[in-house]
């Protein structure tokens, strides 16, 4: 278990840290990035332009620039935003939780409606069930992410009403034909013919069954969320990572960019691996 | 589920169709203001009303849904080749090339789609010629968007190289790119076009989410994204239902494509 934890760790620093590397390099290649718009405010003198100009001048050496990043960020200094001239310790710390709730709220709703529907769909095994499980979750599908965060202004819907509504119709597809498949098994066929009550065969042949896979796709549904989290927070004007990531690539913010690509590569790795730690200590055998 | 096939496939011609024939059913075009109409209800010159610059909704849906309709699907020939390339050059090369080939694609899944796709658009240049705004626009979502592909295709290859009859290829003789494009190549079809067709709607919604955060096609050309962003000046549904078209057109087109992706055959 041990050396699992051990490799997943390791695979994630050397993801992060290569993340990190290319998004800044990205970032330095971008056309446009040398130029500072604050150059052309006519109330600065030629010394004041020049300040600005070496107060940059550390960032057009790629590799440079991200080895006094790990430095400091080893020693929790993270940098500072030129877009907003905070640093970017305090502009996480005060954004993240607006996304951490926004998210988890979403991700929440987003897993109750598809697992109401998926249940209900695959145990009572009616068509109409079904029907109207894969109709709603098939209109989802169908709406851009960015659109259905329009609507949630229009409609004046908190923002995490559309996160639920992004996430929902993929939760739902895969929950849907992971408990059908669950359900079909000649075993639970076995148990009902035996006249075990379903929440019986609920919890003790299909959620073992299923559960493993349900916990891998948990992990893989916050990396969905933090990605709807960009337009429902760009376009809901709520104050959060999302909206943060927005600002950072249109200002070509170097700095903000490189540590939102390191946190959300982290966060959606620990997720991903979190839940496969999951899955080995529920269920050793499974892979 | 066969007549629901054909009708998605019906539906799907039928809106490409209209799309190409936008010059002939629209032919004031798409930036043609009329300026004595901003913003004017739906009527017989004016199917769909004008928007707040007085152009033509009708047509700028024709021409928008054929920018769309006909380069998600060059995004996807793009992202399925670089998928085949890394991938499957991957997968039938083997050893330390498939583990850094598929290093490289979990780096790139790690990152969540949406969050990669909006932060390298917005890196390039926004305020390029509407042509140039369309090929950023496509060029990005096939260029990033063959990391699942190369994934599947990486795991495919592999089974393909240890399996009897490649191994026998080789024992007569047969090695490198002759190899693979003659025997391992053929053999990958079924999942390439797959990937392909799956691809297609996903990059139809992407650039409908690079459109409505301003991030798409440039002005005055119009493409769904472009056209969904028109709802941001919505206050109610019910003043101006007309305006929702362009998302219902996508819902209908998106819908058609989920139920001729159901086919086994394709999602196999």
């Amino acid at each position: 278990m041990l050396a699992r934890i051990a490799r997943h760790l390791a695979a994630i620093a050397a993801l992060v840290l290569v993340g990190g590397l290319l998004s800044a390099t990205l970032v330095r290649m971008a056309p446009g990035f040398d130029s500072d718009e604050r150059e052309l405010d006519p109330s600065l003198n030629a010394d004041s332009v020049q300040a600005l100009r070496s107060a940059r001048a550390g960032e057009h050496n790629v590799l440079h620039f991200y080895a006094s990043y790990l430095r400091g960020a080893l020693h929790g200094d993270l940098g500072s935003s030129h877009a907003l001239g905070q640093p970017v310790s305090t502009l996480l710390r005060e954004r993240w939780p607006v996304t951490l709730r926004i998210a988890g709220i979403g991700l929440l709703l987003g897993w109750l409606l598809a697992s109401t529907l998926a249940f209900s769909a695959s145990l009572w095994r009616r068509p109409l069930y079904e029907m109207f499980g894969t109709t709603l979750s098939g209109a989802f599908l169908c709406i851009p992410a960015a659109v259905l965060a329009l609507i949630s202004v229009i409609l004046n819907t908190p923002g995490y009403l559309a996160i639920a509504l992004i996430v929902f119709p993929k939760i739902y597809r895969y929950e849907c034909n992971l408990l059908v498949k669950a359900y079909g098994l000649p075993h639970i066929t076995a148990a009902r013919a035996r006249g075990l009550g379903e929440l019986r065969i609920l919890a003790w042949h299909v959620l073992p069954v299923a559960g493993p896979q349900l916990i891998a796709l948990a992990g893989v549904t916050i990396s969905l969320a933090l990605g709807a989290s960009i337009p429902v927070e760009s376009l809901c004007g709520l104050p959060g990572i999302g909206q943060l990531a927005w600002q950072a690539a249109l200002s070509r913010d170097l700095p903000l960019l490189v540590n939102l690509t390191v946190l959300v590569t982290l966060v959606t790795l620990l997720a991903n691996s979190g839940a496969d730690v999951m899955i080995h200590v529920l269920k050793p055998s499974e892979r | 589920m066969k007549a629901a096939r054909l009708l998605a496939c019906v539906i799907v011609v039928a809106v490409c169709a209209l799309s190409l024939g936008a010059n002939w059913l629209a032919p004031a075009g798409y930036a043609k203001q009329f300026r004595e109409l901003p913003d004017a209800p739906p009527s017989r010159a004016h199917l769909l009303g004008t928007d707040e610059v007085g152009r033509d909704r009708f047509a700028r849906v024709l021409y928008g849904t054929r920018i769309s309709l006909l380069l998600a699907p060059a995004a996807a020939l793009v992202s399925t080749a670089l998928a085949a390339l890394v991938g499957g050059l991957a997968g039938y090369v083997g050893g330390v090339w498939l583990r850094m080939a598929r290093a490289f694609t979990d780096l790139f899944l790690s990152l969540p789609w949406l969050f990669l796709l909006i932060t390298i658009r917005a890196l390039l240049p926004l305020n390029v010629s509407p042509l140039v705004s369309v090929l950023i626009t496509f060029l990005i979502l096939g260029l990033l968007g063959w990391a699942a592909s190369a994934r599947v295709l990486s795991t495919s290859a592999d089974a393909l190289r240890n399996s009897d009859f490649v191994l026998q290829a080789r024992a007569s003789g047969l090695h490198g790119p002759r190899l693979f494009l003659i025997h391992v190549l053929p053999n990958l079809k079924p999942v390439l076009y797959a990937q392909f067709w799956i691809s297609i709607p996903v990059f139809i919604l992407s650039e409908a989410n690079l459109g409505v955060l301003g991030l798409g096609v440039a002005e005055p050309l119009p493409s769904w994204g472009s056209l969904l962003r028109e709802l941001e000046g919505l206050i109610s549904f019910r003043e101006e239902p007309w305006r929702l078209v362009p998302l219902l057109l996508l819902i209908v087109v998106m819908t058609s494509f989920q139920v001729l992706l159901s086919n086994e055959e394709v999602t196999a």
